[in-house]
């Protein structure tokens, strides 16, 4: 299936620049909830995203990562913040304008099954995007993608979602984007409901697409393994906030805010025997995640954490920088 | 938590503590659908004794499921299945029982936990009807004793302030307090054998691991035997004495936990440990995929089911069925080309 895509080792790609792609600001999502009261789900985050990086977005569910996710391509707008798309600002702008403005930035989602329209045919659903926007697409074309990405177009051409399985849907879902030639690519969960043997196969099939088509990635997850297997950075959420933006070859050593730790420490892959990691546990008590209807005041994570004290009421703790490329949003952090 | 003497009131009779508790033999599961008989579960066979913990790991359509819901009766010979083979649960066929000698053996002889803890739940029923209905059915308890150990139980399984909870409505709590509820429920009657199936797949890590140590902590208290079905080899490693890994609807190989991972010799297993990612290797390492997709059952491939998709498969795996063969002390595995042999 990925035979096609192991003959050919994608080529290294020259060096690329610190050029930032993606610039995100103050970026807000909030909701109205039923019976009054305001849902947070994102509550001012900024971070940016450098040409040819990936980098991922990792949190519990409730964190707002895939809010955040969804922020940035519009779907809905923020409430309030900035996203730049190569300098070009996209909230405030709807229907034709936004199109426009967005389509270098596409976006695969965690059930590829109900993402496509189970009643069009593959060699359509393919050539969906460019058709929309009145481009003409060869069967060629349609061909090459879907060899791209693992598929057979012989067997598959005619073929409906449902007499697909999960892990060729999400295959299929990476050439509708592709389709659109993108240059930022977010993923929601991709591989959060495919089986690990299939996992595996789409995780590798990320990385060859990533450097054959030059993107650059936001790959959101729950898993911190699959995350740091992708990533060149990682950003950790909790409740709407970053806690800790950290590379992702010093997430397992070097995490530095609490949560990282909890997190870190309840890897079920820890309890592998050869998992050699030494996690210090955190004595993380109170179990519940607290309403983001009503986040804590000052630190949203106080609530269960250890090493709380006064100030973490009172201040929100900003991002600290620890070393180059690692910061971390705690009062009490040794940085 | 609760003292030892409210709850040594309503322990049922003690039972032993050692000896084999569960046997499964031969056991097949053959689901008819439109498209043709679906063998579910082809050929298991194992034991479980009291208080020991087996997981049960493998990848979707494995039939790790079925072989869970059949072990506890809840597949029976009928019009669209049909079971061979058997499970004897304490010196009983599960198989031979009718509806209300198993009404009698859920609950209170064998618990089960399932994935989504709120399709398990009732969603217009209070919590506390859901424990006390177990209770009074099988304990006989009046009113308010069963009331009065619904609010022991649900402190027993850490949800805090219990006597406001046990009033509230299942979708009033997170997916984790739903889950221990579910758990209060199946241990309510502290049965000899719980079945938990995917227990902790809907829930976040934090969370998760909560879960499977309350799990832990219980099994010490009650003695009871667990079967721990997950997709997740990670959440099983943690926490079985045995663990089996099934594919296809077949044992491919089963081991104490350490060997199991440590040195296993079924391509498989070993496919299957190289294709997780892990933490502690560096970003952007390549994963072990396994190419393919696991075979239809209702036509599964002559010999190996596994041999299409191996790395390791000659002639003979494709045309002869292999069957479980001790390496060595409880390590077994079904393979004509095992792997790592030098190592043993």
């Amino acid at each position: 299936m990925s035979g096609t895509l192991a003959t050919q080792p994608p080529a290294v790609p020259e060096e690329r620049g610190d050029e930032r792609v993606l610039v995100v600001d103050d970026l807000v999502v909030e909701f109205p909830a039923k019976g009054g009261g305001t849902v947070h789900a994102v509550s001012g985050i900024s971070f940016e995203l450098r040409d040819g990086e990936t980098l991922g977005i990792l949190g519990e569910s409730g964190c707002g990562k895939s809010s955040a996710g969804r922020a940035l391509m519009q779907l809905p707008p923020p409430t309030s913040g900035s996203v730049l798309l190569n300098d070009v600002e996209l909230v405030g702008h709807t229907g034709r304008t936004l199109r426009r403005k967005r389509a270098k930035m596409q976006m695969i989602f965690q059930d590829p099954v109900s993402s496509l329209n189970p009643r069009r045919k593959v060699k359509d659903l393919v050539a969906e995007g460019p058709r929309i926007w009145g481009r003409k697409v060869t069967e060629d074309q349609i061909r090459e993608l879907l060899l791209a990405v693992g598929l057979d177009p012989e067997s598959v051409w005619d073929r409906r979602p449902h007499e697909l399985s999960g892990g060729q849907c999400q295959r299929l879902c990476i050439a509708r984007a592709l389709m659109l030639d993108p240059q930022v690519l977010i993923c929601d969960e991709p591989v959060s409901s495919l089986d690990v043997s299939v996992q595996a196969q789409i995780l590798n099939l990320l990385e060859d697409t990533k450097q054959r088509y030059r993107l650059s990635m936001i790959f959101i997850a729950h898993d911190l393994a699959v995350v740091k297997n992708i990533s060149d950075r990682i950003m950790v959420m909790y409740l709407g906030r970053i806690c800790e933006v950290i590379p992702a070859d010093r997430l397992a050593e070097h995490a530095l805010h609490p949560y990282t730790k909890l997190l870190l420490e309840s890897v079920p892959e820890a309890q592998l025997p050869d998992a050699e990691l030494e996690v210090e546990e955190v004595g993380v008590t109170n179990a519940e995640l607290p309403s983001p209807l009503d986040p804590p005041s000052g630190c949203r994570f106080r609530t269960r954490c250890p090493l709380a004290t006064e100030i973490c009421a009172t201040e929100a703790p900003p991002l600290r920088e620890s070393v180059s490329g690692h910061l971390v949003a705690c009062h009490h952090a040794e940085v | 938590m609760t003292s030892n003497a409210t709850r040594e009131s309503t322990r049922p009779a003690e039972r032993p503590r050692s000896g084999t508790l569960l046997a499964v033999e031969d056991l097949r599961t053959v689901i008819h659908t439109a498209r043709g008989d679906l063998k579910a579960v082809d050929g298991v066979s194992f034991t479980l004794d009291r208080g020991e913990t087996i997981g049960i790991v493998g990848e979707s359509g494995s039939g790790k499921s079925v072989l869970g819901r059949t072990i506890m009766g809840l597949h029976t010979t009928g019009p669209t299945t049909t079971i061979s083979g058997r499970v004897m649960f304490d010196g009983r066929d599960v198989q031979s029982l009718g509806p209300k000698d198993l009404r009698s053996l859920w609950g209170s002889q064998i618990g089960m936990v399932f994935q989504d803890p709120m399709t398990a739940l009732n969603p217009v029923k209070k919590i506390g009807v859901h424990l006390t209905e177990t209770l009074r059915k099988h304990q006989g308890l009046g009113r308010t004793p069963a009331r009065e150990r619904a609010v022991e139980l649900l402190d027993l399984v850490g949800i805090p302030d219990p006597r406001r909870r046990i009033d509230q409505f299942p979708h009033e709590m997170s997916g984790g307090m739903r889950q221990r509820v579910v758990i209060a429920m199946a241990l309510a009657n502290e049965p000899a054998l719980l079945i938990a199936d995917e227990p902790t797949t809907a829930l976040d890590v934090t969370v998760q691991r909560q879960i499977l140590d309350l799990l832990g902590n219980l099994q010490a208290e009650m003695g009871m035997a667990i079967i721990l079905i997950s997709h997740n080899l990670g959440v099983v490693a943690g926490r079985a004495d045995r663990v089996a890994v099934m594919y296809a609807g077949r044992v491919a190989e089963t081991a104490d936990a350490k060997t199991l991972f440590a040195d296993p010799r079924h391509p498989y297993s070993e496919a299957l440990l190289r294709a997780i990612p892990r933490l502690h290797e560096p970003p952007h390492v390549r994963l072990a995929a396994i190419d393919g997709a696991p075979p239809n059952m209702v036509q599964p491939p002559v010999g190996c089911r596994f041999a299409p998709r191996c790395a390791y498969a000659q002639e003979d795996c494709r045309t002869v069925l292999p069957e479980l063969e001790p390496a060595a002390t409880g390590h077994l595995f079904a393979c004509h080309h095992p792997v790592n042999r030098g190592e043993n």
